[in-house]
């Protein structure tokens, strides 16, 4: 897809990603064809990931400019969270998106913010990248929506209550949205 | 499955624990068959998905037939009730991006879920189905699309808002049929689905310019909701903006009003972009710079990271044009040189040396010293290289510079980063007289304590061409010396040579430094030992006091001026036989692709690994070149050598370009012609020049190339006699003519005959600007003064229309051939009015200035007023003639 040509038009996400301690992919999810293959991808990760150890992003949003590409980040415990848009992109556009992210990972993990966990509950973060952005356009950047929309999820009447409490990713909304005002004290 | 769910036994083992360790593809796939099963198990279903999704975002690839295969079995989970498992299907198709047929199978369950009662179906259907669908498919669900655009429930709204921004690409005249429904949607409530509905409407009128204006004029007195959405309008407002300027006169900017009011927004995100879109407005005013830069000041001691990023990375950019703009903000950029962000760091610094002015430059340097020790050598080399345009920008601050880059030349540091502090001392001392003995000495300390033999050895031939000039030679022997003694064996050997150029220009030196070449017989190292026997037994003289023979300068330290590529060339091909290799068989023409490459490196600040300045060094290698061959050698002084014009086409079958070389009374085309056939090897080739269209030409001589193999670039040479000192111009038509030979490419041997060819070269123009050298002054004003009117020619000329004005200076720099002085080149965009000021030096060494004044009407007439001073009146009529011509 051509987005290069539209860039004069709507905020592009070319990436976002999900690192863990060591660099290696949780998950992630591309939205540009700046990198055509997979080992183009672990490469611009690599670079990204070890380019960015020696900052501040544990408490609070980063920012660094690789060569054409702007990207933001964040890091709790040993999860790394980044987003990539282009060098003339709006920069807090993109910190936004970062922080819609950040937060719905966090409420969905229930505040264990780590890598086990995160895999453990992979399909929630595949979700929850699938309401972040769709092929590079924002879709939502408030946490609380993104979460909200991930976990619908186990809301489902046809389900007893018994196997929503046994099934990992459970956490109704009302609850979630408490969880963020605690988070974010 | 197993290690999946058995997670609270693992607790234990933390270390490396997880659920997808030991994963394989051929497994999973095995498992994906409970998606067959008749009792479907909805959580292990998901969890499967949950497994195939993780190994394609690992990077897996399946198979056509694997995928084909996993495609078809989920969508058996249709029949399924289970959300959470609904949601890892759409998911799992999307990655899996179905062929056409494959889509036709899923169709009816997802325009099933597009009109379900559940939002979450309909959201995510609609999302998947735009996402696999084609244009045939796009009419049938058209319908459900537009009334989902306009759905009460924001999600649903936006899922088919994005999903119409995508499939404008590929659909676009369906798409622009849902306009009213997207424009409605513009007025939504929702925040989300108004910046969606506003790209999709932007897109879709993209070039309607009249729409675009519309809808920006509307919108910016309403209200917009959404930051990201007032955004959008703030690009599209600067687009209209962009489009409107060009026929409206500047002062009245439509829309600046509405860009300054979104600087007071609340969302910063907005305030961001709309100060941005002002820094970028084209010919902005300072009056509307001020609130943008004022609220980027703010910016600039924000606590968080990425606003000070955003703020300094713009100031940066409008520093570029608007230096004095940026002041103001100096003191808060200053705080920021501590930033524990680099790239905020750095920004600043290259910020505040670009708008830093004379008297700054002290406190500046104490600061970044401070600074300079917690940072990594990549950011240091960037710090390095402002330095030396600073220097060079304000050379009176050279010993404040000097002593800074002396100071971290000494620090701990990697090569990369000694290499660009070694390199600026460099620059420095070329460009900046006063700073060259102090500079050398800087130098001389650092190689005393060097860890890198490249740059020990470079540093060492440096202070061998720069060091016996200056006022005290003696004072670097110590240094150098040192090296011998301590250092190995590469640098023992430039050492060597460092001393012996010494001893060959300091007459007064010679006998000291016999005594210290004749130690280094005894070194351990050959290549040591035959550079000091070479230079003892070349330079002469014994030991004493007397002057080194020119030609025995000439022998060891003079320029080597054959390109070493084409002597590896020659080199290759010379078979070992009785007969010896000769040297001046080798072609001396450069390539003419390395020849672009070296003017490129010419732009780039010189160093130490770069030559010195390259337009001198070109010039020098053509007279050389001119004065080897025995026809030329009369014609005395080269005036000047025009840069190669092209008389092919890119890959031709033969290049050929030619120079232009001017003498008093007479011009030498010098071609240099390549062979791109390997089968072919051309011999006694020739150019045959028809000057009928240059009337007061006179051929006299041609000097032919014997023979031009494949790729090896060869010359040939034709000369015109013409009045002396007269700008004779004509036109020239070029065959080539030679004689080709088949060469078999296997064994490489040429046939014994050859057939007589012809080869049709394009015309070129021998101009005035040929006759007119650039040579800049550095204060144009005093050079005018001291000129006087006493030749002064003022007149007045109309140059027709013109695209621009910038064009039409253009042309007549080009016209002329002159040199342009501080910066007047450059024409602001829109402006209306341009003052252009040339130098040159016409042919017979006489010194010429130009002032131009431009003007441009309303009609796009472009008139010129021309002022020439130069010291020969003909001259300064000359110039109005090539202009009036």
């Amino acid at each position: 897809m051509a987005y290069s040509a539209r860039r004069d038009a709507s905020p592009i996400i070319k990436n976002v990603l999900l690192l863990d301690s060591e660099g290696r992919r949780i998950a992630v999810k591309y939205f540009s064809d700046e990198w055509p293959s997979n080992s183009a991808k672990l490469a611009f990760e690599k670079f990204v990931f070890t380019k960015t150890q020696k900052t501040n992003a544990r408490s609070e949003v980063e920012i660094s400019l690789f060569e054409n590409n702007v990207v933001v980040y964040r890091f709790m415990q040993d999860l790394h969270f980044f987003v990539t848009g282009g060098h003339d992109e709006n920069e807090l556009a993109l910190a936004t998106v970062l922080q819609g992210f950040f937060d719905a990972v966090t409420l969905l993990l229930r505040g264990n913010v780590d890598q086990r966990e995160a895999l453990e509950n992979l399909d929630l973060i595949f979700l929850c990248l699938d309401e972040i952005v769709d092929g590079g356009m924002i879709l939502e950047t408030d946490g609380n929506m993104i979460a909200g929309k991930v976990a619908t999820h186990s809301l489902d009447e046809g389900s007893p209550l018994s196997e929503q409490v046994n099934a990992t990713p459970t956490t109704p909304f009302n609850l979630l949205q408490i969880m963020l005002r605690v988070n974010r004290c | 499955m197993a290690q999946y769910v058995k997670k609270d036994d693992d607790r234990d083992e933390e270390a490396e624990y997880s659920p997808f360790s030991g994963i394989e593809k051929g497994a999973v796939l095995q498992e994906a068959r409970v998606f067959n099963d008749p009792q479907l198990d909805s959580r292990r279903c998901s969890q499967v998905i949950t497994k195939l999704l993780y190994l394609l975002n690992q990077g897996d690839t399946f198979t056509k037939v694997e995928a084909t295969e996993v495609f078809f079995s989920v969508t058996k989970l249709f029949q399924a009730r289970d959300i959470g498992l609904r949601r890892m299907v759409y998911l799992i198709i999307k990655e899996l991006s179905p062929c056409a047929d494959e889509v036709i199978i899923v169709t009816s369950s997802l325009m099933k879920d597009m009109n379900s009662k559940t939002d979450v179906y309909r959201a995510n259907a609609i999302r998947v189905l735009c996402r696999i669908t084609d244009g045939t498919l796009l009419t049938q669900i058209e319908r459900y699309l537009k009334q989902a655009i306009v759905d009460k429930n924001p999600v649903v709204a936006s899922a088919a808002l994005v999903s119409g921004y995508h499939l404008l690409q590929t659909n676009p005249e369906i798409v622009k049929r849902w306009s009213n429904e997207v424009q409605e949607a513009v007025q939504s409530r929702a925040a989300l689905v108004q910046f969606h509905a506003l790209a999709l409407l932007h897109q879709i009128r993209q070039n309607d310019r009249l729409a675009v204006s519309k809808l920006v004029t509307s919108l910016t007195k309403g209200t917009v909701r959404s930051p990201l959405a007032q955004c959008l309008l703030i690009r599209y407002t600067t687009q209209v903006i962009r489009e409107s300027s060009m026929n409206s006169q500047p002062g009245d900017r439509p829309f600046y009003d509405y860009l300054e009011g979104c600087l007071r927004h609340k969302s910063e995100m907005v305030i961001l972009e709309a100060a941005r879109a002002i820094t970028e407005l084209s010919g902005v005013t300072s009056r509307e710079l001020t609130p943008a830069i004022t609220v980027l000041q703010l910016f600039l001691s924000s606590s968080k990271p990425v606003l000070r990023f955003a703020a300094v990375r713009t100031l940066n950019k409008v520093a570029m044009t608007h230096p004095m703009a940026v002041t103001s903000c100096n003191i808060d950029m200053e705080s920021l040189i501590s930033d524990q962000n680099r790239s905020i760091a750095t920004l600043a610094i290259t910020t505040l040396l670009k708008t830093g002015n004379e008297s700054g430059v002290d406190r500046l340097m104490k600061q970044i010293t401070n600074f300079m020790s917690d940072i990594a050598d990549e950011f240091k080399i960037v710090v390095v290289d402002a330095i030396r345009s600073l220097c060079l920008k304000f050379p009176l601050k050279f010993r404040t510079l000097m002593n800074f880059l002396s100071n971290i030349l000494r620090e701990e540091g990697g090569f990369e980063y000694k290499k660009a502090i070694v390199d600026s001392i460099v620059t420095i001392i070329r460009d900046i007289p006063d700073a060259k003995e102090s500079g050398l000495l800087h130098l001389c300390e650092f190689i005393e304590d060097c860890e890198f033999t490249y740059l020990s050895t470079q540093i060492l031939h440096f202070l061998g061409i720069e060091g016996p000039k200056t006022s005290d030679p003696s004072k670097f022997i110590r240094y150098i010396y040192n090296r011998v003694i301590l250092e190995n064996a590469t640098v023992r050997a430039s050492a060597v040579s460092t001393l012996a150029k010494f001893g060959a220009t300091v007459d007064s030196l010679k006998p000291r430094i016999f005594v210290l070449l004749r130690r280094c017989l005894y070194d351990n190292d050959d290549e040591v030992r035959d550079r000091a026997t070479l230079y003892l037994n070349t330079i002469g003289g014994d030991g004493s006091v007397v002057e080194t023979d020119k030609e025995v300068k000439e022998f060891l330290f003079g320029s080597f001026d054959l390109p070493l590529v084409n002597l590896e060339t020659s080199l290759k091909n010379y078979e070992p036989s009785d007969e010896p290799f000769d040297v001046s068989s080798v072609p001396r023409e450069v390539k003419s692709q390395p020849f672009a490459e070296k003017k490129a490196a010419a732009k780039k600040p010189t160093g130490l690994g770069a030559p010195p300045p390259a337009p001198t060094s070109t010039v020098d290698a053509y007279e050389k070149l001119l004065v080897s061959i025995p026809e030329f050698s009369t014609f005395g002084q080269l005036f000047k050598s025009s840069a190669p014009v092209e008389l092919t086409e890119a890959e031709t079958e033969y290049a050929v370009n030619v120079v232009k070389h001017i003498f008093d009374k007479h011009v030498v085309f010098q071609y240099n012609c390549t062979n791109t056939i390997p089968e072919q090897l051309l011999e006694n080739v020739t150019i045959v020049v028809d000057a009928s269209e240059a009337e007061e030409f006179e051929e006299i001589a041609t000097k032919a190339l014997k023979s031009l193999p494949y790729d090896t670039p060869g010359q040939t040479f034709v000369a015109f006699e013409k009045p002396e000192g007269v700008p004779s111009v004509g036109k020239f038509a070029n065959v080539l003519r030679f004689i080709v030979k088949e060469v078999d490419p296997t064994s490489g041997e040429a046939e014994e005959d050859g057939v007589e060819d012809e080869y049709q070269l394009e015309e070129f123009e021998v101009v005035a600007a040929d006759y007119m050298l650039k040579v800049g002054v550095s204060n144009f004003r005093n050079a005018w003064e001291s000129l006087g009117p006493d030749f002064e020619r003022v007149d007045e000329y109309g140059l027709g229309p013109r695209e621009s004005l910038k064009e039409a200076v253009t042309a007549v720099i080009n016209l002329l051939g002159m040199q342009p002085c501080e910066g007047t080149e450059v024409v602001a965009a829109n402006s209306r009015s341009h003052t252009c000021l040339l130098s040159g030096v016409y042919i017979g060494n006489v010194k010429v200035l130009v002032r131009l004044s431009f003007g441009l009407d309303s009609g796009k007439e472009v008139a010129m007023k021309l002022a020439v001073r130069s010291e020969d009146e003909a001259v300064s009529d000359a110039i109005h003639e090539l202009v009036a011509n």
